[in-house]
Parts: structure tokens; sequence; C-alpha cells
């Protein structure tokens, strides 16, 4: 029982990355019909520049609750100037193509960001400083969960709140939601669209970020590739919960962490090696565009052709 | 309509994740009639960087050496590096590129067994020797008579390890938590279940991670309700440093043991102080008095600033061994050369004296270091001798000077022997070591 705990435990604490990075997915997904390929490094972007203050602001010699606060809000903040500056110069010029060129443009923006990271910092794996003490908190028998899980959890419900707030009860929410309704429409309705899309763009990329920095407090090693995996994985939660849909990103990302790591846990019991973790998440996607297409919580709209 | 663009999405996706992005080597153009040129590949900016610099700033020392001495039959040795990026395909690229392009005569490299493993039919079959400085897996040269290596190979020293912690340790029951992508890690865990089955132990689980996993804590918690005695992790040091906090984050505290692909001053970075009450196999030791060792730490620490670590000490003996078999078969056809390569004997090299069998392998003893985290640095604990090698391998440079009479006698008597250090000079090694070093 204490190891099924565990499991799930750990199962969630990468579900809560995963869901941090599918909400952005989503988001652009919901307004733009656009799979923004190059979120998933955002997320390694964010991690970067946590990595970058926290080092050239000296947090590594002194870790502080503080320090901690201040390197996440900086890397979130860097890369929601990034995200926007993606969606200026690399979307906006192609967004009235087809959206095949704008997703293509999205795939080779993620190439850009890799490896201008790679060119810059090097492929070599980085230590993301500890920031906040590490101990452990033993739940009950076996079961333990780091303080560094915890912060986890309780940052991500944190942002996932602060986001239902801003799309539900603030001005630029309701534009959101009314552009992601029909953008054409909302344009006549005298909505600054661009504006709405940057700023999709910019929240999003923040919770991307976030999702690094926190990561590297829990795993702290960083390089310039750990954006495709997690992304392309985050994209599957996205749709498993249904593109589009902000609670359905939340539960896909949660439900892929969980099985992945069940699987690491338990598949040997049924055949499945603990290497098939990623196969798992993608053959979940596989199902999920056969059976419901619209995902989890995903609502069938017809698409007019 | 959603569906077909989804799916098209994830496949273009998946391209992106695999494409990759040559970014070519530095070429010096010089006139090949008075130099010599040697092809290098490594990984400088992949996962496994650190392996690739330590690589090509051990050759590089080595090289300058060489050519400060006046060349080898008055010839300059001149390098051509390639970067790989610890993939491979791209391995099999570069060593394709600096064969049929950069037309080197030699070739030294990989450290990832795997990407030599990419490599080597390429130099096998343009006829080019091959050098491995640090690949330790038995297929490695078994691609061909063009590829040699100048050290150990897996099963000596997964079975190290495996007698470390059956003898030293007193473990009974271990588990092994492997890189399911690597030859390396493959080759490790085959041959340490293989002793430690041999030696009475129990392998209780085999788990297996990918590099990308982004935790290992599912493979751990699975591990620890066996509760093992003893885990080793053959992995490389990106991993591994991640593995050992997380299980020391689960309370898992027994011994963790590896084996050389841990060397890398990242590790500490990475693991800091869960690294506490681990071990690993590996090629030398640089607390090792003994001059010759002494001289290449000062010159490398000289050189680069940093402290070389085994790869590094391999590469400046592979680079070593190449000259000197360059100048025994007085010049660089290819035939001549790749025989007085493989006929290299007892070559005193950093990590040992080194003689090439007719598998093309190096025999020579391992270390096994303890880690110590406080100071970041691999503590020095026994010498492990290689099976039925006797005194004549055993006292090389490698071997420890405060081996006992007693030792050396046993070892040349039972073909299998672990030299015990006392622990008294062992710690008095560690002292005088670091009165000499200010790290």
């Amino acid at each position: 029982m204490d190891t099924f705990v565990q499991q799930l435990i750990n199962g969630l604490t990468i579900g809560s990355i995963y869901a941090l990075i599918a909400l952005g997915y989503t988001m652009v997904y919901g307004i733009l019909r656009l799979i923004n390929f190059a979120h998933g490094d955002i997320y390694m972007v964010g991690a970067y520049a946590g990595f970058m203050i926290a080092t050239s602001l000296g947090f590594a010699a002194n870790p502080s609750a503080l320090a901690f606060g201040v390197t996440l809000l900086g890397s979130m903040a860097i890369a929601a100037a990034i995200g926007m500056a993606i969606e200026r110069f690399a979307y906006r010029p192609v967004r009235k193509f087809s959206k095949m060129t704008t997703l293509i443009t999205a795939i080779g923006m993620s190439l850009l960001i890799e490896y201008l990271f790679v060119f810059i910092f090097s492929g070599t794996p980085r230590s993301f400083p500890q920031l906040l003490p590490n101990e452990n908190i033993t739940l009950f028998g076996n079961a333990t969960i780091s303080t560094s899980q915890i912060l986890i959890f309780v940052v991500s419900i944190l942002l996932m709140v602060v986001l239902q707030y801003i799309i539900f009860k603030t001005k630029v929410g309701k534009a959101m939601r009314a552009v992601s309704f029909n953008i054409n429409s909302a344009k006549l309705m005298g909505i600054n669209t661009d504006f709405v899309i940057a700023f999709t763009f910019a929240l999003g990329s923040a919770l991307a970020a976030a999702g690094g920095v926190l990561t590297a407090q829990y795993n702290p090693k960083i390089e310039p590739l750990m954006g495709i995996m997690t992304g392309l994985k985050a994209f599957v939660a996205a749709v498993l919960g249904g593109i589009g849909n902000i609670p359905g990103a939340v539960l896909g990302g949660l439900l892929i962490g969980a099985a992945e790591t069940l699987v690491v846990g338990y598949g040997s019991y049924i055949g499945i090696p603990s290497t098939y973790r990623d196969a798992v998440a993608f053959a979940i996607l596989i199902l999920v565009l056969l059976i419901r297409p619209a995902g989890l919580l995903g609502s069938n709209v017809q698409e007019k052709v | 309509m959603t569906r077909v663009f989804l799916n098209f999405a994830l496949i273009l996706s998946i391209f992106t994740s695999i494409a990759c992005v040559d970014k070519g080597g530095n070429v010096a153009t010089t006139n090949t009639g008075d130099t010599i040129k040697v092809g290098v590949y490594g990984d400088l900016t992949g996962q496994t960087s650190s392996f690739g610099q330590s690589t090509k700033n051990g050759i590089e020392l080595a090289v300058e050496e060489i050519n400060n001495g006046g060349g080898v039959n008055g010839k300059k040795i001149q390098l051509v590096v390639e970067d790989d990026q610890g993939r491979p395909e791209q391995a099999k690229t570069v060593v394709s590129k600096l064969i049929n392009q950069d037309k080197v005569q030699a070739i030294l490299g990989e450290v990832a067994s795997t990407n030599s493993l990419a490599a080597a039919p390429v130099a096998q079959e343009a006829k080019i020797p091959m050098i491995t400085p640090s690949s330790t897996n038995p297929k490695v040269t078994e691609v061909g008579d063009y590829i040699s290596r100048v050290c150990f190979i897996d099963p000596f020293q997964g079975s190290v390890m495996a007698k470390f912690a059956a003898n030293t340790l007193k473990a009974k029951t271990a588990a092994i938590l492997g890189d399911v992508n690597s030859d390396y890690s493959k080759g490790l865990t085959q041959f340490f279940e293989e002793e430690f089955t041999k030696l009475g132990g129990r392998v209780l689980a085999k788990e297996a991670y990918t590099q990308t996993d982004p935790d290992f804590k599912g493979q751990l918690t699975k591990i620890r309700n066996l509760n093992p005695d003893v885990i080793y992790i053959p992995g490389y040091y990106g991993q591994v440093g991640i593995i050992a906090k997380q299980a020391r984050e689960l309370d898992m505290n027994m011994p963790l043991l590896g084996g050389d692909g841990w060397d890398s001053p990242e590790l500490w970075k990475l693991g800091g102080a869960a690294l506490k009450n681990t071990y690993i196999s590996n090629h030398y030791s640089a607390e090792n008095p003994a001059p010759e060792i002494q001289n290449f730490v000062r010159a490398y620490k000289a050189k680069f600033n940093v402290e070389p670590d085994s790869l590094a000490a391999l590469a400046y003996d592979a680079a070593k061994v190449l000259a000197d078999a360059i100048k025994r078969a007085g010049g660089t056809d290819s035939a001549k050369l790749k025989d007085a390569i493989n006929s290299t004997s007892n070559f005193a090299g950093v990590t040992g004296l080194i003689t090439i069998d007719s598998g093309r392998n190096a025999v020579k003893p391992a270390v096994v270091l303890e880690l110590d985290p406080a100071a970041a640095k691999f503590k020095f604990k026994e010498t492990i001798a290689p099976e039925g090698a006797g005194s004549t391998t055993g006292t090389a440079a490698n071997s420890n000077s405060m081996m006992s009479n007693s030792n050396t006698n046993a070892m040349t008597n039972s073909n299998m022997s672990t030299s015990n250090s006392n622990m008294n000079s062992s710690a008095n090694m560690n002292k005088s070591v670091n009165t000499n070093s200010n790290r």
C-alpha cells in the first residue's frame, strides 16, 4: 500500500509539471488552433533563465525562500517576454497563411531555440542550484514525500488557481474566452486580438517556465534538449484532456504522469518493461485519437470545412 | 480533420526530436607533407560532454608533449577534432568525414561504447586504425582488426564491482539499475550479475531507465521494496547523480556502486551529499603517488586548470600509444600501423602498463574509488587485478607502491585476488595528495 502511494506521489509530481506545460499548449490551441511546438522548449528556456538568475545573483551560495521566489518570478517574466517575442516575430507574420504554415514555423522555432541554446550553453548538463532546503517527510510506513515535491504541488496548484482567476474574473480573461470562441467576431466587437494572443503566449510561457524551475529543484540537471520529451508528453496530456480545454490539460497532465510512473512500478507484472514509460504516453495518445478525438473533457465541436 | 492534423503534428514533432545539426569541426589547413593527421571524435556538446572534453584535453596534452619533443619520425601530429554530440548516428557521420574529407591517418575516440560501436565499422572498412581510449564494451574491438583500445573491458569492470560488493562490502543481495540505451550499461549489468551470482550473492531486481527520464523514483521505489544490500548503477554521470539524490530522498541509504561512467567533475554538482557511501570502479586514481601519474596530473592541471579524470588519462595514453606505434611502424601505412598498435606491449602509460592482447584489448588492473562529496574527490579504496594477470601487469605504475609484498605474492598465486589497501597507508596517501592539490 505505501509503495502504491509512493508511486502515486512520484507520478503526480511529474504529472503536475506536465500539467503546467500542457496549459500553455491548450491555451494557444484554444485561441489560434495552433500547436505551438516551441512550447516545450520554453520550459527549457525557463529552467535556463532561472539558472542564470540564481547563479548571477549568487543564490547558489546563500539559498533562501526569497531567492527561490525571485528566481521563479524572474524566469517566468523572462519566458513570458520570449514567448511574446516568438509570437510577434515568428507566428504573427505567417498567421494569415494556412495553419500548416504556422505549424511548420513552430517546428522551426523549436529547433532554433534548442540549437541556439546548444550553441550558447553547449549541451553539457548543468546542475541547478538547490534554493530551498530539501528534506524528506515520512507520511506513513515507507511512503515519503520530499519538500521539493510538496513545492511542485503547492506552486502548480497556486498557479492554476491564478490562471483560473485571470481567465474567468478579469477583463483580459473575458477577451481571451471571446477570441477563442470566435476570433473574427471578437475583432468586430472591438477586442484587440493581437494583444490577447500575445497575452496568451506570455501566460503559457510563464507557466512553462515555472514548470522548468520547479523541475530543476526536483531534478537539478538541466540541458538544452530537456524540453523535447517533456514537451511532447505535455502535448499528449493536452490532447488527452481535450485540447483547448483548461481543466482537461491539468487532468491530462496528472494522468500521464501517474500512468507513466505506474508503468515503471507495476508494468512488469502485466508484461510491460519499465522502459516503456515513454511509449505508454504515446499509446495513450493514439487511443485517445481513435476513441475520443476530442479528449476526455473536450466537447465535440463540428468543424466547418 | 483535427485527428489527421494532430497525427501529422505528432509525426512532425517526432522528426524534430531526432533531427540533428552538424556543427562542423575545427580543421586547420596545413600541408600534409610533414604532419601526421590524427582524427579525434567525441561528445563535446551532448549529454556526456564532460567525457568528450576530458578526452580532447588528454589527447591535446599528449600531442603537445610529442610535438614539443620533435614529433614522431620528425613529423608533427596535427589533430582534427570533431563533435558527435554524443549521438551514435552523428559519430558515424563525423568519422566518415574525418576519413574521407580530412584524410586522417588514424582515429582516436569515443568514450561511450554505443558511439564507438557506431563509428568503428566505418574505420574498419576504410582500414584506418582507430584506438578508443575508454570504450569498455567488449563488442567494440570485435568489429575488426583496425579497432583497438587502451582500457580494460566490461567483463572485468563488472566483475571488479561484484567482487568489491561481495568481498569488501559483504553484500548478499543487490539490485541493478541500468541505462537501457547504452551498450556500456547493458554489458556491465550482465557481467556484474554473473560474477555476483558466482560469488554467492543474489540479484533481486534488474531495473532500467532511459537518459531522458524526468525522474527515477518509480524504479527506485520498486527497488526499495526489495531492500537490497547494494544497488549497482552502471550509468553515466548525468543520470547517476540524480539517481543517488532521489534514492536518498526515498530513505534508501545502502551503498551505491558504479563504473567509470560516473567519473566527471559534474557529478558532484548533480549528486551532492547523496554521493556519500558510493563506490566506483575506475582506470586509475589521481591520488596515486607514483611519479608518472603525478607528473601527468601536474601537467594537466597546469594546462587546463582542472584535475584530470580517468578519461583524460586514458586519452593521454591512447595518443601516446598511437605515437609509439607510428614510430615503430616507421610511418602511417595503415596495415603496418595497425600491426604496430596491436603489438603494443608493456607500454608504460599513466593508467598502467598497456599490452594489447589478441582481442585488441588492454589487460590492466582496475581501482575501486570511494566518493567523498564533501571534498568532491574520488578516494582510492583498493586495486583489483585482472584474472590470470600476474605481477607483470600488477606492478605497473597503476598498482600501488604501498602494496605489500605479501599481497603481490598472493596475486601471483591465486589468479583472482583483491589487494585490500590497509587503512593507514590509504589515509596517509590522501593527506599527502591533499597538500599537493589545492582544489
